[in-house]
């Protein structure tokens, strides 16, 4: 599976009156696992929205590849920090992406058995959703994130309000994906879960990318202020 | 016989006339929700979520209309439907057609508006998600009217509500003639007035019934809604 690399060029966003992001320029590199850091406020929910092309830029531009970002929304998945759970079975919540996209019933079953099976969720495929627990929630958003087979997953804090248990369960079913060949991009405050899982960082500060960095040296040996206080706790 | 043995009677036989009155009004009133719903609950919907020229008027004209007086309505619908009316060709005065337009026209703006206040918090859940799923305008627009489902059956449980006990709009424009406008509502209007009270007694009775049914209906949607609903 090839996947387009995402490129932001010199991205400005500007909400509730104030620029949120200027002049951002960064390009993802085309595999692996990207961990999109920062202090609070400093613009990974945008960047994630941005890159899934459910915001649009208001300067600069988000291309995968050739296409704007907003074009081919399709080929992504996204995962949202708050999962909205349509209210629904867990089965008509992961079908839900197939139905929409005019997916045969044999197709939307295989698919759906397929991606429940690997989240662990077949045995509370009739339930309605909202009894999920919240780790359940995020692996079914997880997994009708993933039903239209993807090439790209963007997570928002995927596990910001899990238990360890559930973090685990979720970050085994991640990993599991990026060795699929998913390229992945997750925001996390997790300094734990972000060494467990990435294989580069882009460090957010102050709605600009500060610094990014292969995760391993990023961990190692930060180079701005801004990355090394953020990782001291202090930021 | 006492009044309550008469009227005993009457539901217990099936007697005709009195199945004729409710076969009837049964048929006018879901005949009007089920237009109503048919039209108002995508138009509540559609309130919620698309912007289009006209939108905020309509908004506030369905939650105006909601308390329409129902006089008012059958003496628009009867001016429209007389003779010299605009559409008085058509012959439809004082015939059962006559009472679904104004019953429609009742009930209209209660879907509409129920429909609106139902779907608002579904669809501000899901937007942002919908857009990431590149779901189609009328693919949401369906999506959002199942998941609120619950709350529509109820926004149409009170629109039949409101269409079986309505009483001055189908007196106006149906004329309350025996065996071809006469509802519930209207026979006991008039049963009453002559001092026949066991055959407004038993209409008054199924009329009860019929509201407890309803209520019923909406406390078990409510109910099994609520299992589908996401906890805050």
């Amino acid at each position: 599976m090839s996947v387009p690399s995402l490129r932001f060029k010199d991205v400005g966003l500007h909400l509730g009156g104030d620029w949120r992001l200027r002049g951002l320029s960064t390009v993802l590199p085309a595999g692996g696992i990207t961990a999109v850091m920062g202090p609070n406020g400093s613009g990974k929910s945008l960047f994630l929205r941005l890159a899934m092309g459910v915001l649009s830029p208001d300067e600069g531009a988000v291309l995968w590849g050739a296409q704007r970002a907003a074009d081919s929304r399709g080929a992504r998945g996204f995962v949202f920090q708050r999962t909205p759970i349509l209210r629904r079975s867990v089965f008509s919540n992961v079908a839900y992406p197939l139905q929409i996209s005019g997916a045969t019933k044999a197709e939307i079953r295989a698919r759906v058995d397929h991606w429940l099976a690997r989240a662990n969720l077949t045995h509370k495929a009739q339930d309605p959703a909202a009894r999920l627990s919240g780790g359940e929630a995020q692996r079914m958003a997880l997994a009708r994130a993933l039903v239209r087979d993807p090439q790209v997953l963007l997570l928002d804090e995927p596990s910001a309000s899990l238990d360890p248990r559930s973090t685990a369960a979720l970050e085994h079913l991640i990993q599991e994906v990026a060795a699929d060949g998913v390229k992945i991009c997750l925001s996390s405050h997790d300094i734990g879960q972000a060494k467990r899982l990435s294989t580069d960082i882009v460090f957010l500060h102050e709605g600009q990318v500060a610094e990014q960095a292969e995760a391993q040296r990023f961990f190692a040996s930060p180079q701005t202020e801004a990355a090394c206080t953020y990782l001291e706790g202090r930021l | 016989m006492t009044t309550w043995e008469a009227v005993w009677h009457l539901v217990s036989t099936g007697d005709a006339v009195l199945m004729g009155i409710i076969s009837l009004s049964l048929y006018v009133s879901l005949t009007a929700v089920a237009i109503a719903s048919l039209v108002g609950a995508p138009l509540g919907a559609a309130l919620v979520l698309f912007s289009f020229p006209g939108r905020r008027m309509l908004v506030v004209l369905a939650s105006s209309l909601m308390a329409l007086p129902p006089v008012v309505v059958g003496l628009f619908v009867y001016l429209g439907l007389s003779r010299a009316g605009p559409l008085g060709s058509l012959g439809l005065l004082f015939t059962p057609t006559a009472m679904i337009i104004a019953q429609t026209i009742l009930i209209l703006p209660i879907i509409v508006a129920l429909t609106r206040e139902a779907v608002r918090p579904v669809y501000t859940e899901y937007a942002e998600f919908l857009r990431a799923v590149e779901a189609r305008p009328l693919q949401r627009l369906r999506t959002v009217l199942w998941d609120a489902r619950f709350a529509v059956i109820t926004a149409v449980l009170a629109g039949f509500g409101r269409a079986i006990a309505e009483v001055g709009a189908v007196l106006i424009v149906g004329g309350n003639i025996a065996g071809v406008t006469r509802v519930m509502t209207t026979t006991i209007a008039l049963e009453t007035s002559r001092g026949n009270l066991e055959l407004a007694l038993a209409l008054g009775l199924i009329l009860i019934a019929i509201a407890l049914s309803l209520n019923s209906l909406i406390h078990l949607a409510a109910r099994i809604g609520a299992r589908y609903q996401p906890s805050p």
